[in-house]
């Protein structure tokens, strides 16, 4: 609530007005009933056509007036709605900017998205709402009443009565039923898991011939749905005309009640058809009101979502260094190091063990290290915590002998070049593409990078070279393809620390050997790290650094790691059998 | 032109409709109840105002009311009530039945269809598509075949009987009503017209800003490691103003469709009050008749706008039912012959001859192909990536039927047994492994439903997956979602393997997966692939050297056509695509 209010302020003369002009919309429509009772007292009972013409006038009046007003208030309400919502996006989408790595993986893509976009359309479907209803229902309904009560007491109490039974029955079967539709959707969306299910499985089903048995666990899910619709509609279907037995009811008891008074004078025949009337107006609006209530309550479950991302605090601290004083400042190349890990560990949050634990190495400016290991050993978990993707939970990350976390997080972003492992793309041109690498490269900057990559053939192949089109995520490229610009968008940047997190996978032995020669030529000599899972693409490195479930089990050349590290042999020969070793 | 287009919509609209008729007609007394209900909730419901009408005629002025006249009526009023409020909750009841077993029925039918669907419709269309016909169609469907009961008939009636009410009162007031009223329509229709264009705007726009949502927050990682944060907001920023301009226009416009009709309410009934008023000084009619004239006049646009929603819902859903029957009335796979035979033990043998296939007639794919594999023997598909080596999976557990020639097995053709019999022959793992929401023990014994713990636990161990598995939370109960859950791809895979290791079938097709497992969890399913293919006719579509050069027959696969047979050695020694092949891939730089 106090999230919509914060961005609702910037819109305060359309949020009062919106409703202002709603209400006076509604008090026109109550003086409709009076103007009748005029018309049919006074000018039916003393035959006064110039009169009944004059209230003619006023009803139209009135109708105009109402329409003029009304649409005001809609115009007001939706510029507010519209204003509020897309100020709330501007800031969600900017708040979700700051989140960090481990912060995206306890909340997930697919959450923030839902948050940016649905969530928040129905917030700004229920301001809209709120800001047209607010005032509206309750005037016409309490309006009704005390409009009742300046006729005559003893007929306004029947609406005393009557007003909250209404309201009793029609928010009671809403509100009432909406836990039931809750399960309605739920069995729904148990049909819809069977039913999808059913066709990505459609081979394997075949395969071990179960479709008579998916046939039946849909059956007994959708009878199940079925039997909940049934169940529900009953319930609902009770609302039409139980409002109405009790509207008409209380219509009958106003006749009797009218009729009493009318005899002893107390009231007139027009007074009586004006009461009736607005007997006749609260029905409709109750029920707005009570759909008008479902609505800010949903609207309120979407702001209480959206607001519990904005809860979220990035659980990053910011440094003050720059990557480049820090670069200068550092005495020679041989000392301090580069990059250097002392007694690393890492614990993600949730996990109840390390991912990395007491991981300590140094790496000269220049060098190249490999990476290597089975699925889950930490390799990516380790190069992530250079560029300050995560922070370390023990022990220090230090780049030319500065920790980490004292560098401010876009210098050290913009220095380090990291390739990960899925092959992402943006909409956009490839030049578009390799400039997140750097904003104003030029033609040749970026051909160099491409050549480098070993992507300048394909690319050169394609119509319009760099103009040609990526769609989203890459999807009109190979696997190997994506690979490739990947990395030469990283390689724009010329980075002082180039990180290839198994990002060669899809690339064949020749490719692949191919691009760690042109890296290893590149003019500003970055250090380099390449993780892998294939023995030949780090064989060369300086050092190896191989884990195992998180630990290092050996650091060393592909020599001394071969003869001493048993996981390192292990990894090998399985990729390299003894014999064929032998052979060639 | 365009009108015959016209009348073949109209004519495939007719055609779907009679489609919803037919299920309908099941539940015929359910129908004729609600539409006599709807008919008695109407009639009632318009003599109210009348009834109301001459109780105010009795009640004239001080000392002049007829009590014994008003009590009659009132005492009708509540009868009339009764009935109304009973015939209306009755009608309620048998729409919901007959909307509800109908939508039950089709989506039986639907699941039906997709189980015999061939493979070749499932593979050519996304499953989010056909999943939004069995869900998404039938749920609009069923809202506007509900909606349409509830409300497009008793809207009619509604709108006939108030005529008729009308005319029996005052036929000259009637048509002040009946000249002012098709403004209400034109207006709605007036500005629905303008509103839509501004909808399509915003919901473009919409997509448009979803899109990037999409792609910054789903690459976030990427962004933060660029730092390119700022950019992404300003992209951002240029489609958040301009979803703001639309969406004000869209929201604004079509919010004054409320008032406007109101308004044109508000001008009928104002003129019925000037109309009913002269009249009623002249004696024309009496207070009393004005009074329900007025209450007709406040109800009377209510119905039109109602039916005109009715008839863009309703032709909504007739579009949605025509996607599901469309699905519905899709050609089902050929059924298993008559007399075909049920083979309860596969003998390991494999026949090709002269066998032609292809996806799409335009490219010829595999083209008199003939392979004889005895009992025991493994045959290696190689080939690059996205040569088409799964056509021979398709081929060999039938999910495609083969265009030419025969393919037998413990030689029966395998046209002449039943499917059924065919894939229990067989034991397949492929590459995309998948798993069904339930307990990981309900995915092992798929297979074979009847195993026994001890089974289970034996072909786990044999598959390297017991260790795993017994470190989940509940062990073998531990439910896995929808795909496997959290499960590692390379669990995942074990779990496969498992489930066809438990079957112990004469033959197998394997798609050695490489890249999902690292190499030391590969040596374990390469061992437990070893074990499972003990002496069992294998075909295996393999990455791995060790594997090919172990087969005793290799096919090599190229852009979907095997173009090289034979063993490691003769097909070396034919220097053709193999070799470029094994010199690239495996061939140490």
């Amino acid at each position: 609530m106090k999230l919509i209010w914060t961005y609702l302020k910037a819109y305060k003369k359309e949020s009062v007005l919106a409703p202002l002009f709603k209400m006076l919309e509604a008090m026109f429509e109550l003086f409709v009933p009076l103007v009748v009772a005029q018309i049919i007292d006074r000018g039916i009972g003393q035959q006064e056509t110039g009169y009944i013409m004059k209230m003619c006038m006023l009803l139209v009046g009135l109708a105009i007036v109402g329409l003029a007003s009304s649409i005001t208030a809609q115009y007001f309400a939706a510029k507010a709605a519209v204003g509020c919502v897309t100020g709330l996006r501007h800031h969600l989408f900017a708040h979700i900017q700051t989140l960090t790595f481990s912060d995206m993986d306890t909340v997930g893509t697919s959450t923030l998205i839902t948050r940016m976009t649905s969530d928040i359309n129905q917030i700004q479907n229920g301001v809209n709402l709120v800001l047209r209803l607010f005032l509206r229902s309750p005037i016409i309904v309490f309006g009704a009443m005390i409009m009742a009560f300046t006729i005559d007491i003893r007929a306004a109490l029947i609406f005393v009565v009557t007003i909250p039974v209404l309201a009793i029955v029609i928010f009671g079967i809403i509100l009432g039923t909406r836990p039931m539709y809750r399960n309605v959707q739920a069995g729904l969306d148990k049909v819809l898991e069977i039913t999808r299910q059913n066709l990505t499985g459609v081979r394997v089903i075949r395969a071990f011939n179960k479709q008579d048995a998916e046939v039946k666990s849909f059956k007994t899910a959708n009878e199940s749905l079925n039997r909940m619709q049934k169940f529900v509609g009953k319930i609902s279907g009770l609302m039409n005309p139980l409002t109405y037995i009790i509207i008409n009811v209380a219509i009958i008891v106003l006749l009797w009640t009218g009729a009493v008074q009318v005899d002893t004078g107390k009231l007139t025949q027009g007074q009586v058809i004006a009461l009736y009337n607005y007997m006749s107006q609260i029905l409709i609006e109750l029920i707005k009101l009570a759909n008008f209530v479902i609505a800010v309550t949903k609207m309120l479950a979407c702001a209480n979502r959206v607001e519990t991302i904005f809860a979220i605090q990035p659980d990053m601290t910011e440094g003050n260094i720059s990557y480049e004083e820090a670069e200068q400042s550092s005495p020679s190349l041989e000392e301090p190091y580069a990059v250097e890990f002392r007694h690393v560990g890492l614990r993600y949050k949730g996990a109840g063990e390390e991912s990395l634990s007491d991981i300590s190495f140094a790496v000269k400016k220049g060098q190249t290290v490999g990476i290597i290991g089975g699925t889950g050993s930490g390799k990516s978990s380790l190069v992530h915590l250079i560029p300050r993707f995560y922070d370390a939970t023990s022990g220090d990350v230090l780049i030319y002998g500065k920790n980490v976390k004292d560098f401010t997080r876009k210098s050290l972003r913009q220095r380090v070049g990291i390739v990960m492992q899925k092959a992402l793309l943006f909409q956009g041109s490839i030049r578009e593409n390799m400039q997140w690498g750097k904003k104003d490269a030029n033609d040749a900057e970026i051909m160099e990078a491409l050549r480098i990559s070993q992507a300048k053939e394909f690319v050169d192949k394609k119509d319009g070279h760099l103009d040609s089109y990526v769609d989203q995520g890459g999807k009109n490229l190979s696997g190997g393809q994506r690979q490739r610009l990947t990395i030469a968008r990283a390689v724009v940047k010329q980075p002082d620390i180039l990180i290839l997190d198994d990002s060669a996978s899809a690339l064949d032995y020749a490719t692949d050997a191919a691009l760690r020669k042109s890296i290893r030529e590149m003019k500003n000599s970055p250090t380099v790290f390449i993780v892998s899972q294939r023995a030949a693409s780090l064989m060369y490195a300086d050092q190896i650094i191989v884990l195992d479930d998180g630990v290092v089990s050996g650091i060393g050349t592909h020599d001394e790691l071969l003869a001493q590290c048993e996981v390192y042999q292990e990894i090998y020969y399985s990729q390299f059998p003894k014999k064929e070793v032998a052979n060639a | 032109m365009r009108n015959l287009k016209k009348t073949t919509k109209n004519a495939a609209n007719s055609g779907t409709v009679r489609k919803v008729l037919i299920r309908i007609r099941k539940y015929w007394i359910y129908l004729i109840a609600s539409i006599i209900m709807a008919a008695i909730t109407v009639a009632s419901s318009l003599y109210v105002p009348i009834l109301v009408g001459r109780i105010i005629d009795q009640i004239v002025g001080p000392g002049k009311v007829q009590f014994t006249q008003v009590t009659a009526y009132l005492i009708q009023m509540g009868v009339v009530i009764g009935i109304t409020a009973f015939s209306q909750w009755i009608m309620n009841i048998c729409n919901n039945k007959i909307t509800y077993q109908v939508t039950r029925d089709i989506r039986d039918e639907a699941i039906e269809k997709i189980e015999t669907l061939p493979l070749k419709y499932i593979d050519s269309h996304s499953y989010g598509e056909l999943v939004s016909r069995v869900i998404a169609d039938v749920d609009q469907f069923a809202d506007g075949l509900l909606m349409g009961f509830t409300q497009f008939f008793s809207g009619v009636l509604t709108i006939l009987g108030t005529l008729i009410f009308m005319v029996s009162i005052d036929a000259r007031i009637t048509l002040v009503v009946v000249c002012i009223t098709p403004l209400s329509l034109f207006v709605a229709s007036f500005i629905a017209k303008h509103t839509y264009e501004m909808f399509h705007k915003q919901s473009e726009a919409r997509g448009e800003q979803t899109a990037i949502i999409d792609e910054m927050i789903g690459g976030q990682k990427v962004v933060q490691a660029y730092a390119y944060e700022d950019e992404a907001m300003e992209k951002f920023d240029i489609i958040n103003e301009k979803l703001q301009k639309y969406s004000l226009k869209a929201i604004f416009y079509s919010s004054i469709t409320n008032p406007a009709t109101r308004f044109v309410n508000s001008i009928v009934y104002a003129g019925v009050a000037v109309a009913g008023a002269f009249s009623a000084i002249h004696g024309g009619i009496t207070v009393g008749q004005l009074s329900s004239f007025l209450s007709y006049a406040n109800q009377y646009t209510k119905p039109f706008n109602e039916i005109s929603g009715v008839i863009t819902e309703l032709q909504n859903a007739i579009a949605c039912a025509a996607r599901v029957f469309e699905l519905i009335e899709e050609e089902s796979e050929v059924p298993d012959k008559a007399e075909a035979k049920v083979i309860e033990q596969m003998d390991g043998t494999v026949d090709l001859s002269h066998v032609y296939f292809s996806y799409v007639p335009e490219q010829k794919l595999i083209e008199d192909f003939n392979l004889s594999v005895q009992k025991g023997q493994r045959v290696a598909i190689v080939g690059p990536t996205g040569c088409g080596k799964t056509t021979m999976i398709n081929l060999l557990m039938r999910f495609y039927d083969a265009n030419q020639g025969e393919i037998a097995m413990s030689k029966v053709p395998i046209q002449d047994m039943t499917r059924a019999s065919l894939r229990a022959g067989i034991g397949m793992v492929l590459q995309e492994t998948w798993l069904k929401a339930g307990t990981i023990r309900e995915n092992i014994i798929m297979g074979k439903p009847d195993a026994t713990d001890e089974e289970i636990i034996e072909a786990a161990k044999a598959s390297h997956a017991h260790g795993f598995i017994k470190r989940l939370s509940n062990g073998y109960d531990t439910v896995i979602g929808e795909d496997g859950g959290n499960l590692s791809q390379g669990q995942k895979q074990l779990l496969c393997i498992t489930r066809v290791m438990l079957c112990k079938p004469p033959m197998l097709i394997l798609d050695e997966a490489t890249s999902s497992i690292d190499t030391r969890t590969e040596l374990k399913v390469q061992n437990a692939f070893a074990k499972l293919m003990e002496g069992r006719t294998s075909f295996i579509v393999a990455h791995r050297l060790s594997t090919i050069q172990s087969a005793d027959i290799i096919l090599v696969m190229k852009d979907g056509h095997i173009i090289e047979q034979g063993n490691h050695e003769s097909l070396l020694a034919q220097k053709g695509f193999y070799y470029t092949l094994y010199q690239s891939q495996y061939a140490h730089v």
